[in-house]
């Protein structure tokens, strides 16, 4: 038991540790890096990725990938904004479920022609992305579009209601907890690592492997129209191509937590840390008032770095 | 006749997407206002071989069962590198183009370094040097400028003969020089027999190491020659983060149309070739249908998912549901 | 014969160990060999065979202990290393790459080249003479792998070997998949090589075919050497007992006699499935064990897929407990109407998630009997599996190991369990002792039986004779996709049921090449 305990939780160590030694890195460069004000300014801007990097697991979990990410962001902004300048009050109560469901239909798409016509999950959601980014621009297009977020949505993206906690990490803790809910506590969290592991042996062993990928997909696609609807809040008004910096961070904060690329194994835990890093990363970068091209570079190397100490394959042993 | 059914099974990837470059390509012209004429030849030539050099050099580490996610961003950065220096004099210009391709030469290295003896996962990999890559290219070109040796520029993007696209010659020099000297080489076939199954290969004695840091490498080098032609269209570089992208995207959708399989062991460059061609062609088909341009994006995002989704109908022809699983 | 080498053996080992974290696989082993012998190597699943000719072979190395090849020291980091000596070992998992083509992989190591590129002409030639040395000329050179029938790739995977120019051979298990008629071109091609002054390694399960060929026999028990003896000096009983290590009796749980039958669980009538099953009869009864017998390949497999429900397109009519039903997938099959459990033919890749939990594994099939609602009860779930694995007697450090821990014989057994945990009515076994040591086969044996008496029904699948007729009350001949004959009680024989694999009427006489 705890030999198994140490090897999940080793690269959540590492990530962790890392994460310590950046935080005192940047506290030598100015003492605002452990103030209470930056980390929880910090938090805010990571629950986005968060929710984003929950995603993203859901579906790396049973070996897929999914590369609407983007475009679903968008998706998710432009119709909680849409649905508010459509449909008055009702609109607003609606905005966000109303997001949510179309990012999860597109989901659901996604989910069909993945886990029914078995196309490679990389190119059907690469495909689904340039679909829904062509709806979006119909849906901008020719007309002025309703794109104001509603007064809930920014208070649920900017404010911060409880002990100065900002509202999004309270989002980002109750995704995340449904999450870690389904994977460890029901059936579906099962079938979900069982699927990553060999799907056929899965499939096998009686389970409906095709529901369980859809029902991941749809999930996904929820998780990116939720920060959608967030971002858009947090703005004040949804944009062309807000969802195109969270999708690689996304994946890459997956990885770092130690989630295996290929599906099978990985921790909720660990997807936090990664999420923690690299908003971390970026923001120390930011404040250094490094150039993009630096931060760029500097982003790449640490990421490599990282792997090297905990992601590396097994020597090759047959 | 069975090396003919053979040779027709093996190839069928290719030949499905060659068939249906014609078949668009037909109907472009067909619609085209002015026909098919050396100008419109030229224009489609440049703008597809651009896509076919980096759907080619994608294509070597999906044999091996890999992804180079950082082409787009080799691309680009080397077609910054390009801009800066491929100027002057004839020998100037002559050693800006040697650079620009070593310069892809070392991302590729770099990245085959990486994946093979710091046996990581290619895709985040190639996603962390990727952004190293556009790192330095937003270090070289903060704005958009620079220019290019205006005879090679002019030369490369005309034609040879006045008839023929020198594009397509160039296209046709790489797969002659590059493309098949790797084929037919111990180093290409054992890239096909590790991305079919690696560790049969390293049990039967391949050396996967070489074959894989060889793919990665030759993946940078036709990146560079990519964007040496992007350069000689534009004159100008970029550090365009979403080109990057969009460009590696359409790279793997290119490797699909192709007939290359992602799980890497079947498939090859020349389907890629004809699966650019059609990416390409369907663009421009949507431009000469005159569409109203707001549905544009849609269709073209639904045409892309349909052309990716070709292979899907050996789903229904199926008997035994466990070939599904691979 | 040739006169066995004078001077030191061709092949040496001496204080090899290897351990694999806190496995011991190999204990302090001496072994040799010489030339010009087919020399066996026997042992139960987990004795350390596969590690030990892993290391003879390059593909891992020892932690400790010296190996010398005609009395020179050597070590292999590769299994290029290895093959450059000399030592070629044809694996059981085959090493041969399903996309390229025959020819490609018979030269895959060193192909003849022109201008540093691979010349593909000389390159086939090679192949065909390669593939006419093992008698298969109707291997086209440019097929791919991939198309290849399982026995094909087999011989192409030996041709490929003998290529190399060994001059020590090894074969892990390499006849598993070929027909008889190959099995004796393998022994012809294995004794000629013996008298041209090769070492053989043999690997086998099979005992008829250690009798057949082998001059010398070494056994091994949990990772240590235990004895080498000639061929002759010990009888079969002797030689499982060095294997397993206790007294041995090969001894099947006795049938019950049958008075009244008791009713149907599985009724098939006019099943057919494209060109591979036609118009199959059968049933199934309460308590049943009923074999399905035959050659290599004629439908059996088949025939529980589709009853599992993963062919599409199956036509005809099937009955569980007298009521008509459509089994459209493994999930319906397993759903509480129907009732039917499949251990399926590969566990590896088709009944194990390897790196999970033995708990994990065993419960995935059942899960919604432990869970309230949306969510796992995970006491209740972790006592039944507990008491599954006690049950069963899995053998594992924990019931939290991961599964590729265990050996073969018990990772089936977590197959099993898995499947008992869904308390089925009809269990289907593809071939479940394959593989599998002498041992755990008895615990199974006796399981099996347990599970009829008790009230399931069983139909097994299975390419051992004396398991058909120890193990089954009644036996269903395959020939080409139909059923050609059952047997049962005395008519339940070897010899009848070889007549009846080949089609032949009861009475006519069985050509002895024809023996498994």
């Amino acid at each position: 038991m705890q030999a198994i305990l140490k090897s999940i939780d080793r690269p959540v160590l590492v990530a962790f540790g890392f994460l310590i030694a950046m935080l005192l890195a940047g506290s030598i460069y100015s003492t605002n890096f452990l103030s209470g004000q930056y980390l929880m300014q910090q938090l805010q801007v990571a629950s986005f990725l968060g929710i984003v990097a929950t995603g993203a697991m859901i579906v790396i979990l049973p070996g897929h990938i999914d590369l609407s990410v983007p475009w679903v962001i968008t998706v998710g902004g432009m119709m909680s904004t849409a649905a508010v300048g459509w449909w008055g009050t009702t609109g607003v109560i609606v905005a966000l479920p109303f997001a949510v469901a179309c990012g999860a239909a597109i989901g659901i798409i996604n989910g069909l022609g993945v886990a029914y016509l078995r196309i490679p999950s990389m190119i059907f959601t690469l495909g689904m992305n340039a679909v829904a980014q062509g709806l979006m621009v119909l849906h901008t297009g020719g007309f002025a579009p309703a794109d104001e977020a509603s007064p809930f949505m920014r208070w649920l993206a900017v404010k911060r209601s409880f002990l100065d906690i900002p509202n999004t990490a309270f989002v980002w803790l109750i995704v995340g907890g449904l999450l870690v809910l389904a994977l460890r506590r029901t059936p579906f969290g099962r079938y979900v690592y069982a699927i990553g592991n060999r799907e056929r042996a899965t499939y096998l062993s009686g389970v409906d492997t095709r529901r369980v990928l859809i029902l991941c997909f749809a999930a996904s696609g929820a998780c990116s129209a939720l920060a959608g609807v967030m971002l858009a809040g947090y703005s004040a008004k949804a944009y062309q191509a807000m969802g195109d910096p969270y999708l690689l961070p996304a994946i890459a904060a997956v990885v770092l937590g130690g989630t295996n690329i290929l599906g099978g194994s990985g921790t909720y835990l660990g997807t936090v840390a990664g999420v923690l890093l690299i908003t971390l990363l970026q923001s120390i970068l930011s404040v250094m008032q490094m150039p993009e091209a630096g931060r760029q570079v500097i982003y790449g190397v640490v990421i490599i770095a990282m792997l090297m100490v905990y992601g590396r394959g097994a020597k090759r042993a047959a | 006749m069975t090396e003919l059914r053979l040779w027709l099974q093996q190839n069928y990837g290719p030949l499905v997407a060659l068939g249906l470059f014609v078949l668009i390509f037909s109907v472009y012209i067909g619609n085209h206002p002015a026909g098919l004429t050396v100008g419109v030849a030229t224009t489609a030539a440049n703008k597809g071989v651009l896509l076919a050099l980096v759907g080619m050099a994608q294509t070597l580490p999906v044999l091996t069962g890999g992804l180079d996610l950082s082409v787009g961003m080799i691309f680009v950065m080397c077609n910054c590198i390009a801009s800066a220096i491929v100027t002057g004099t004839p020998w100037q210009v002559a050693g800006g183009v040697a650079a620009t391709l070593l310069a892809g030469l070392v991302c590729g290295i770099l990245n085959g370094a990486i994946i093979v003896y710091g046996r990581l996962q290619p895709i985040i990999t190639t996603l962390a040097t990727g952004a190293v890559y556009y790192g330095i290219a937003l270090w070289i070109r903060p704005v958009p400028g620079g220019e290019v040796d205006e005879t090679l520029a002019d030369a490369l993007t005309n034609q040879i003969f006045d008839v023929i696209p020198t594009t397509l010659v160039l296209l046709l020099a790489v797969v002659l020089f590059i493309w098949l000297p790797f084929r037919a080489s111990v180093l290409g076939r054992g890239a096909y027999a590790a991305g079919s199954a690696e560790a049969a290969a390293y049990m039967s004695g391949v050396n996967i190491d070489r074959s894989k840091l060889a793919a990665y490498t030759l993946c940078g080098l036709l990146a560079s020659i990519a964007a040496l032609l992007l350069t000689f269209v534009t004159d100008s570089g970029e550090a365009s983060a979403p080109g990057g992208s969009i460009y590696t995207l359409n790279s793997i959708a290119v490797v699909v149309i192709g007939g290359t399989s992602l799980l890497g062991g079947v498939g090859g460059a020349i389907g890629s070739i004809f699966g650019a061609f059609v990416l390409r062609t369907i663009g421009d088909l949507l431009f000469v249908f005159d569409l109203p341009p707001l549905w544009q994006p849609l269709i073209q995002g639904a045409i892309l998912l349909a052309a990716l989704s070709l292979g899907a109908a050996r789903v229904f022809r199926i008997r035994n549901r466990l070939e599904l699983f691979g | 014969m040739v006169a066995p080498d004078p001077a030191a053996p061709f092949w040496q080992m001496e204080g090899i160990s290897k351990r694999y974290g806190g496995v011991t696989a190999l204990e302090d082993v001496a072994f040799a060999c010489r030339r010009g012998r087919i020399h066996a190597i026997l042992g139960e699943n987990g004795a350390g065979k596969s590690t030990l000719i892993k290391i003879m072979s390059g593909v891992v190395q020892p932690d400790s202990g010296t190996m010398r090849l005609e009395g020179a020291p050597v070590s292999f980091a590769t299994p290029a290393e290895a093959m450059r000596h000399g030592v070629v070992c044809i694996f059981q998992e085959l090493s041969l790459i399903p996309d390229l083509s025959v020819a490609d992989n018979l030269g895959i190591v060193d192909p003849p080249r022109r201008f540093g590129f691979i010349d593909q002409r000389a390159q086939r030639r090679r192949a065909e003479e390669l593939l006419a040395r093992v008698g298969c000329d109707d291997v086209h050179p440019r097929e791919l792998v991939r198309n290849l029938p399982l026995s094909r790739r087999q011989m192409v995977e030996i041709a490929g070997a003998l290529g190399r120019s060994p001059k020590m051979l090894i074969l892990d298990e390499a006849t598993s998949a070929l027909t008889a008629a190959d099995v004796e071109k393998i022994y012809g091609i294995l004794r000629r090589l013996r008298e041209e002054g090769l070492a053989i390694l043999y690997i086998s399960h099979r005992m008829h075919e250690i009798a057949a060929l082998a001059d010398d026999c070494s056994v091994f028990r949990n990772g240590r050497h235990i004895e080498t003896f000639a061929k002759g000096a010990k009888t079969d009983n002797e030689i499982v007992e060095l294997m397993i290590g206790r007294e041995y009796r090969h001894v099947f749980p006795p049938k019950p006699a049958r008075t009244a039958p008791a009713e149907p669980v599985l009724e098939i009538a006019r099943l057919s499935w494209g060109d591979r099953l036609s118009d199959i009869d059968l049933t199934v009864r309460r308590g049943e064990i009923v074999g399905l017998g035959g050659l290599d390949g004629q439908g059996q497999r088949e025939l529980l897929l589709a009853l599992f429900g993963v062919l599409s397109g199956v036509e005809g009519e099937i009955k569980v407990a007298g009521q008509r039903v459509a089994v459209a997938s493994p999930r319906r099959a397993k759903s509480p109407a129907i009732g039917m459990a499949l251990i399926p033919e590969d566990r590896k890749t088709e009944g194990l998630m390897l790196p999970m939990s033995v708990r994990d594994n065993v419960s995935l099939a059942a899960i919604g009997k432990f869970t309230r609602g949306l969510l796992i009860d995970r006491s209740a779930e972790l006592s039944q599996v507990d008491e599954m694995v006690r049950n069963l007697a899995i053998r594992t450090d924990s019931a939290d190991a991961a599964v590729a821990t265990l050996s073969g014989g018990n990772q089936q057994k977590v197959v099993i369990a898995k499947w008992l945990m869904t308390e089925a009515r009809l269990i289907l076994l593809n071939d479940p002792t394959r593989g599998i040591d002498v041992g755990t086969k008895q615990e199974i044996y006796q399981l099996l039986r347990r599970l009829a008496d008790a009230g399931s029904a069983i139909l097994l699948y299975t390419t051992d004779y004396d398991e058909l007729i120890g193990c089954c009350d009644r036996v269903a001949i395959l020939y080409d996709g139909r059923i050609t004959r059952e047997l049962s009680g005395d008519a339940l024989t070897e010899r009848n049921i070889m007549t009846s694999a080949l089609n032949l009427p009861l009475d006519a006489t069985v050509p002895t090449e024809a023996r498994p």
